[in-house]
């Protein structure tokens, strides 16, 4: 019997932030690719500590919804899952490339391959422009448009900019958008110049965040300009010295995104059918009007 | 909260003499899907091996073949039967063969689940017949704030109605009825005055919704959607081997922004450990039972509540509150001089009680006999604050003042 294990950070504040995990795990349990499907968190429940034994299956699939390599991936959830074992170099990763770790969690004497967060997945890339056709509502959006794509600098994490350049470097090198840039909330080239940083008139701002919170929602809106105050809210595009801005909120909601965590499963291992071509299919944005 | 034992007004005695007050046995028939289940564990057989069920077993004839024996088998024949044979002496036994097919084909091995739902309706005490006299009536139990109603179907299914227990006496069409238990992860979300509710266990589950007909694996996913992982900790703790973490032990394992926790352990006692478990794991505030102490050797003063599902280790908003009272119990004590009327003094304690118990919207607006009545606090406020919004004037820091 195979499962899939979603672990996320969640939150004690706010509601929405679990919503992208639950939302990714029903798209693949309408897949058929998993026996089951469960989903973990740090900071909701069922906890790290807890989940693995609320699973039935023997043949077990953790993958982190997180964005970096880091102190969750790396720290935090092997320790709290109890992987007998685990050490960073299990994964031998640059910071970009750790795959899976097949280890036992002592909580339940199972063996579970744990995989490397979705955010450096190469298929994170088109997790990134599949965002920019859904905010746009144009699934050919590229051609006049530049796309920013923005994440914490270095000060939190290394890996964490890391990861931002390597998708910006693969979207720039497919030649669809007129121009495309990394982005910083705190280190240069820091987003609160957006317009500086680009040519284009219209410009795509994806932030490389797994769910809609504080960052997503008050600190990057109110920094590029989008609106004094975000309670007061801001147009979808928006536009800012001269530049339309089309803000698409955390990569993470978007549908796509449960594609990549059946790309870190399949990688490890898991039998999946069809099922990645389905999810393909039925995340796909419908073309404008 | 959760009675361990079934309702008393519709359980029934185990055994014993019949009286005209005791449910019958509902009439069942036997469903083709539990009578192919039946032939398939027959086929996976040796020929000496049998299917047990309550009070008799069947397997092949190893005299006859495609035959089957039935043991023992009263006045049926016991040996050499044909599968039509075979059927109608199961159909005679209905309630027993479908009580096996629930158990063993439906609801499956998994440990968690099988024991909560065997638990629900006494099936490692209670006979076939007791038991499906019982469900024909309905079977209560409650789980945390959950009211969970069993029965069983004229073909031997079960069926479960899970609601807020607190709407147990609702007609099921004035609630908003939904069918797939992730559904649950909405209502758990919010509490009924709209405010996020971090904590999965605590006792503010909104009221208001039922899962009128749930299968078996369906009741159980809905139960661990509300409440995860209780049951996956009730078992293990019905096991023996419930796995718990104590404070110090959860502390010293934290890192990050969490890691300075453990330095609150001065060695002085444990004290704090108690207000914390007092502040966050009474029953008003979280549904487990905490089985967690200070650590091995010593057992926090403050009671552990009488959930049914227990905690096994401090839980992140326990470890997230800790962490804000390792910084604020670090300061040290002061000297501060106020002049308060008694019933000032006596007014802070209100509110201070009032916000502790969660009581300040059942405080009336207009009810100024509450010293945390708003607009008792307001006088408060313009009476004693100055514009910095010190108490009595009097500055937090004294080198403010100067």
């Amino acid at each position: 019997m195979q499962s899939l294990v979603i672990v996320a950070h969640g939150s004690h504040l706010n509601p929405e932030s679990s919503a992208p995990t639950y939302a990714h795990a029903d798209t693949i349990r309408a897949s058929g690719a998993f026996d089951e499907v469960k989903t973990g968190f740090w900071k909701e429940e069922p906890h790290f500590r807890e989940v693995l034994r609320t699973v039935e299956g023997d043949e077990i699939y953790v993958v982190p919804l997180f964005i970096s390599e880091g102190y969750f991936t790396e720290q935090v959830i092997p320790r709290e899952l109890r992987l007998d074992g685990w050490d960073v170099s299990e994964w031998d990763s640059d910071g970009l490339s750790a795959d899976q770790a097949t280890l036992v969690a002592r909580d339940v004497d199972r063996e579970v391959h744990y995989c490397g967060p979705v955010g450096t997945h190469h298929a994170m890339t088109d997790v990134i422009v599949r965002r920019a056709e859904s905010v746009t509502g144009d699934p050919d959006v590229g051609e006049g448009f530049g796309l920013a794509v923005v994440g914490h600098g270095t000060e939190r994490n290394e890996n964490s900019a890391k990861a931002i350049e390597y998708h910006a470097d693969r979207i720039r090198e497919r030649g669809r958008f007129e121009e495309v840039k990394a982005l910083y909330m705190d280190e240069d080239p820091e987003v609160d110049d957006l317009p500086e940083h680009f040519e284009s008139d219209d410009v795509v701002l994806v932030p490389l965040f797994i769910a809609d919170g504080y960052h997503t929602q008050e600190d990057i809106p109110e920094d590029v300009g989008l609106c004094e105050d975000h309670t007061e809210g801001y147009d979808v595009p928006e536009t800012v010295a001269g530049t339309r801005i089309w803000y698409a909120g955390a990569v993470g909601t978007e549908p796509l995104m449960a594609d990549v965590i059946l790309e870190r499963a399949a990688d490890a291992g898991a039998d999946l059918g069809d099922a990645l071509a389905t999810v393909r299919e039925t995340t796909r944005v419908a073309a404008g009007d | 909260m959760a009675d361990p034992t079934p309702d008393p007004a519709t359980a029934t005695p185990d055994g014993g003499t019949t009286t005209t007050d005791e449910p019958a046995v509902p009439e069942t028939d036997l469903p083709s899907d539990a009578f192919d289940a039946v032939l398939d564990a027959i086929g996976d057989l040796a020929p000496d091996e049998r299917i047990r069920f309550e009070g008799f077993a069947v397997g092949r004839d190893p005299d006859a073949e495609g035959a089957y024996v039935l043991e023992p088998a009263g006045d049926d024949l016991r040996t050499g039967l044909s599968e039509r044979d075979l059927h109608a002496a199961l159909a005679e036994r209905a309630p027993r063969v479908t009580d096996w097919y629930a158990f063993e084909r439906v609801v499956g091995e998994f440990g968690p689940r099988r024991a909560f739902l065997r638990w629900i309706e006494d099936a490692d005490g209670a006979t076939v017949a007791t038991r499906y006299a019982a469900l024909s009536e309905g079977i209560e139990r409650a789980w945390g704030q959950l009211r969970i109603t069993a029965t069983v179907t004229d073909r031997g299914e079960r069926r479960y109605e899970v609601r807020h227990v607190d709407d147990a006496g609702v007609p099921v069409d004035d609630l908003e009825t939904h069918d797939d238990p992730l559904d649950a992860r909405e209502i758990v979300k919010l509490d009924g005055k709209g405010r996020y509710r971090p904590l999965k266990t605590a006792p503010s589950l909104r009221r208001g919704w039922a899962f009128p007909e749930l299968g078996p694996r369906d009741a159980y996913e809905l139960v661990e959607t509300v409440y995860p992982a209780t049951v996956a900790n009730w078992h293990r703790e019905r096991e023996g081997d419930l796995d718990v973490n104590h404070w110090r032990e959860t502390m010293e394992r934290q890192s990050g922004i969490y890691g300075v926790i453990e330095t609150w352990d001065r060695g002085e006692g444990h004290e704090h450990v108690n207000w914390v478990a007092e502040a966050c794991c009474d029953d008003s505030q979280c549904l487990k039972r905490r089985e967690w102490e200070y650590d091995e050797e010593t057992d926090l003063d403050v009671d552990g509540g009488d959930g049914v599902f227990p905690c096994r280790e401090p839980c992140s908003v326990v470890v997230s509150a800790a962490r804000k009272w390792t910084r604020l119990e670090s300061e040290q004590p002061r000297t501060y001089e106020f002049e308060l009327t008694p019933s000032e003094k006596e007014q802070l304690e209100a509110v201070v009680d009032a916000v502790a118990d969660g009581r300040i919207d059942e405080i009336r607006e207009a009810d100024t006999k509450e010293g945390a009545n708003r607009y008792r606090a307001r006088f408060l406020r313009a009476k004693l604050f100055d514009e910095e919004g010190n108490l009595g004037g009097v500055p937090t820091d004294p080198d403010d003042g100067e």
